[in-house]
């Protein structure tokens, strides 16, 4: 009895000792120091014109909470274009997990009382009464790509162009299906969250370039942004379509799990354009050894280019370059289509 | 006082030699024939559905390395959540419920996929993906045995932490994983099968064994039918119990280097609501949500059916929509179906076979 006693501590004093010392080793692998991320911001270096420090200006600023890359480069973006101006002030609230979340978030931003509130809002239409609520409070709203129902809710909004985005991917697909001379392309599209309007619009402007050409998807699987996702959702659409000839995914993060599926399918005998434009993919294109031949994009170097708005906004200017003297209120972003050829331009836009 | 008579008197049903006349080996016998009999319609069901998709789809499947490839693809679509599934079906047995699964796989992906831990290789990531996947477990267990807590509420606070922590150490980005072992695990295979399978057969494997040979398992089910008993016939509860939520972190640390094998990458959003997959798969492979009550071979079923239904839809070009209303519609079948007929005709054959008997 009294052996096993001694056995049993000696034993929990092992796995004592096991558990710490993993413990220590485990901590020391949370480390990601080698990738630091670059923020695409407008450079402010030369600061003439309405780069030139003015006004101070206060801006509030509120995204969803990150899980994938996109939303994560909109949140960095938008603070290193506020850094970059030495005028303004950035403030940032937690958004949390849902519209909720963020509606309560942002009541205690405009307790804060900023001059200019930057939002991408969970679900334009769920928190269009903040915008009316503060825009009515004399803080100008300038809404980051999901957009409000009401035009009093805002005072710019710049967004992203989904539409454009399934029109240029289309365009790619039936230029390169006519120099092949593909008369009838199988055509499969793996799309976003499918319950996301942005996804609908995506689809959208697909299908509707892909039958002017008289061209059809064949075969379409929603995934949910995420790698493992995309992966799981490929996988299946591979087998459904034994045989392609090209294949939109709207995400290039969900991108990783698609041509992992892609890789260990062994399949090759068709061309895929990816979406969103993230660094990664840019590389993968340009290094031109997998099916991935171009993206389409849809920048989140919008948050950059909204804080420089807001701060224009704020200090009461219009875009030097138009003849306007105030931000005009509605921007969208021209989806532009990267390939092997013009991959080096946009590297650095990479996120 | 030797452990299968601990069992035996906790719970007369489930035990290997019970004290007793031929009363308790019949309804010992009706038990074990239930399970199977539930199971048989499971492949029935399995069966069903691939005869449904070889109907809808004859090109498709008049191309014999094309149903072959079909047939693997299904199984490395189950073999992550099957993994999960396994440790799922053991805490279930014993009586608890498991919320942070999805979140335990997404934080040992992302653990053992940031650059630091990627330089230490192979053996590293494993390493780290194992060690961190049964100390969320084994929190949990100590949470839930020792700190008293429910298991609805300490795992669902989990789900929520471990996310949260997985976010925070990858910085919201994707993690890729440029070890050439780990991602081959998913693209090479091994006589036509990928290795990704031959793991799931693996850890199912273990998981019967563990559970219907060992006194392990028969203290995990002793546990889950009537925790009291159990413990008034001498098997530590608190201890077995905190076991078991181990035993599910060590599944789910397996499930997360096939995860991230399979994607290539991992990120804090993998694993999404793998908690749901891996309880309905228990489920609607027999295994009863109080506890006392399950098959590793019904859950594995259960994963299998939920993926061919996948591969079924995706074959025929129909929407997820769709697939998840028919997902839930299984859900409540089968449980339907396991309360009512079952039980009905099992002890109706039963009485009959007594009656003819004596």
């Amino acid at each position: 009895m009294e052996k096993t006693n001694s056995d049993l501590s000696r034993r929990r004093l092992l796995f004592g000792g096991a558990a710490v010392g993993a413990g220590a080793l485990l901590t020391a692998c949370t480390s990601n120091e080698a990738a630091p991320t670059t923020a695409q911001t407008k450079d402010t270096g030369d600061a003439q014109g309405n780069a030139a420090p003015g006004q101070k200006v206060v801006i509030g600023f509120s995204a969803p909470a990150a899980d994938h890359g996109w939303i994560a480069a909109i949140t960095n973006n938008a603070k290193a274009q506020a850094q970059a101006y030495s005028d303004v002030e950035f403030k940032s609230v937690e958004a949390g997990a849902d519209a909720a979340a963020q509606r309560a978030a942002l009541s205690t931003l405009i307790g804060q009382k900023p001059t200019v509130i930057v939002l991408l809002p969970h679900d334009g239409k769920e928190l269009n009464s903040f915008g009316l609520e503060a825009m009515a409070a004399g803080i100008p709203v300038v809404n980051l790509d999901r957009a409000f129902p009401d035009a009093r809710a805002y005072r710019t909004q710049i967004k992203g162009d989904n539409y454009g985005m399934g029109v240029a991917a289309a365009d790619y697909i039936i230029t390169q299906m006519k120099v092949k001379g593909v008369t009838a392309p199988v055509i499969g599209e793996i799309a976003g969250m499918d319950e996301l309007e942005l996804t609908q619009e995506r689809s959208k402007g697909f299908s509707d370039t892909l039958a002017a050409a008289g061209f059809k998807v064949a075969n379409r699987r929603a995934a949910r942004f995420t790698v493992d996702s995309g992966q799981q959702e490929a996988a299946q659409l591979l087998q459904a379509l034994p045989k392609m000839d090209a294949l939109w995914n709207h995400d290039d993060d969900q991108g990783v799990g698609v041509l992992a599926a892609i890789n260990q399918a062994g399949r090759s005998e068709f061309i895929m354009v990816g979406g969103a434009g993230s660094k990664q993919a840019i590389e993968t294109i340009q290094a031109d050894n997998t099916v991935l031949k171009a993206t389409v994009t849809y920048s989140p170097s919008m948050a950059s280019s909204a804080i420089s708005l807001a701060r224009l906004i704020g200090q009461n200017k219009g875009m030097s370059d138009l003849v306007e003297l105030q931000v005009p209120k509605d921007i969208v972003l021209a989806s532009e289509t990267i390939t092997k050829g013009n991959a080096s331009a946009y590297a650095k836009l990479g996120f | 006082m030797t452990l299968s008579e601990g069992t035996g008197l906790a719970v007369p049903g489930a035990a290997t030699e019970p004290p007793g006349g031929a009363a308790q080996k019949r309804s010992w016998a009706g038990e074990s024939s239930e399970s199977v009999v539930r199971n048989l319609v499971l492949v029935g069901v399995l069966v069903a559905l691939i005869v449904i998709g070889a109907v809808t789809q004859p090109e498709l499947y008049s191309d014999s390395t094309w149903v072959w490839n079909n047939m693997v693809s299904i199984l490395q679509l189950a073999s992550v959540v099957g993994v999960v599934t396994v440790g799922m079906t053991f805490v279930i047995i014993g009586g608890g419920i498991d919320l942070s699964v999805g979140a335990i796989v997404a934080l040992a992906g992302v653990w053992c996929t940031t650059l630091a831990t990627q330089s230490y290789g192979t053996i590293g990531m494993i390493f780290t993906a194992i060690v961190v996947g049964v100390s969320v477990g084994l929190i949990n267990g100590v949470l839930i045995s020792y700190g008293r807590l429910v298991p609805f509420i300490a795992t669902l606070a989990m789900l929520v932490s471990a996310r949260g922590l997985a976010a925070a150490i990858s910085g919201k980005q994707t993690q890729i994983s440029s070890n050439a072992f780990i991602n081959s695990l998913a693209s090479d295979r091994v006589l036509g099968v990928p290795l990704l399978v031959y793991i799931l057969a693996v850890v199912a494997v273990a998981g019967w064994v563990l559970l219907n040979r060992t006194t392990f398992g028969r203290r995990t089910v002793a546990v889950g039918g009537n925790a009291e008993a159990a413990r008034l016939a001498g098997i530590d509860v608190k201890r077995h119990t905190m076991l078991l939520y181990g035993l599910s972190g060590l599944c789910c640390g397996i499930a997360a280097i096939m995860l991230t094998s399979q994607a290539t990458s991992a990120q804090a959003a993998m694993g999404n609501l793998y908690e749901l997959d891996a309880i309905a798969a228990a489920i609607i492979g027999g295994t009863l949500l109080s506890g006392g009550r399950g098959t590793i071979v019904g859950s594995i079923l259960g994963v299998l059916i939920f993926a061919t239904i996948t591969n079924l839809f995706a074959i025929n070009g129909l929407s997820t929509e769709a697939q998840n209303m028919v997902k839930g519609g299984i859900i409540v079948a089968a449980v339907l179906v396991q309360q009512f007929r079952f039980k009905s005709v099992t002890q109706f054959i039963a009485r009959n076979r007594a009656t003819t008997t004596s």
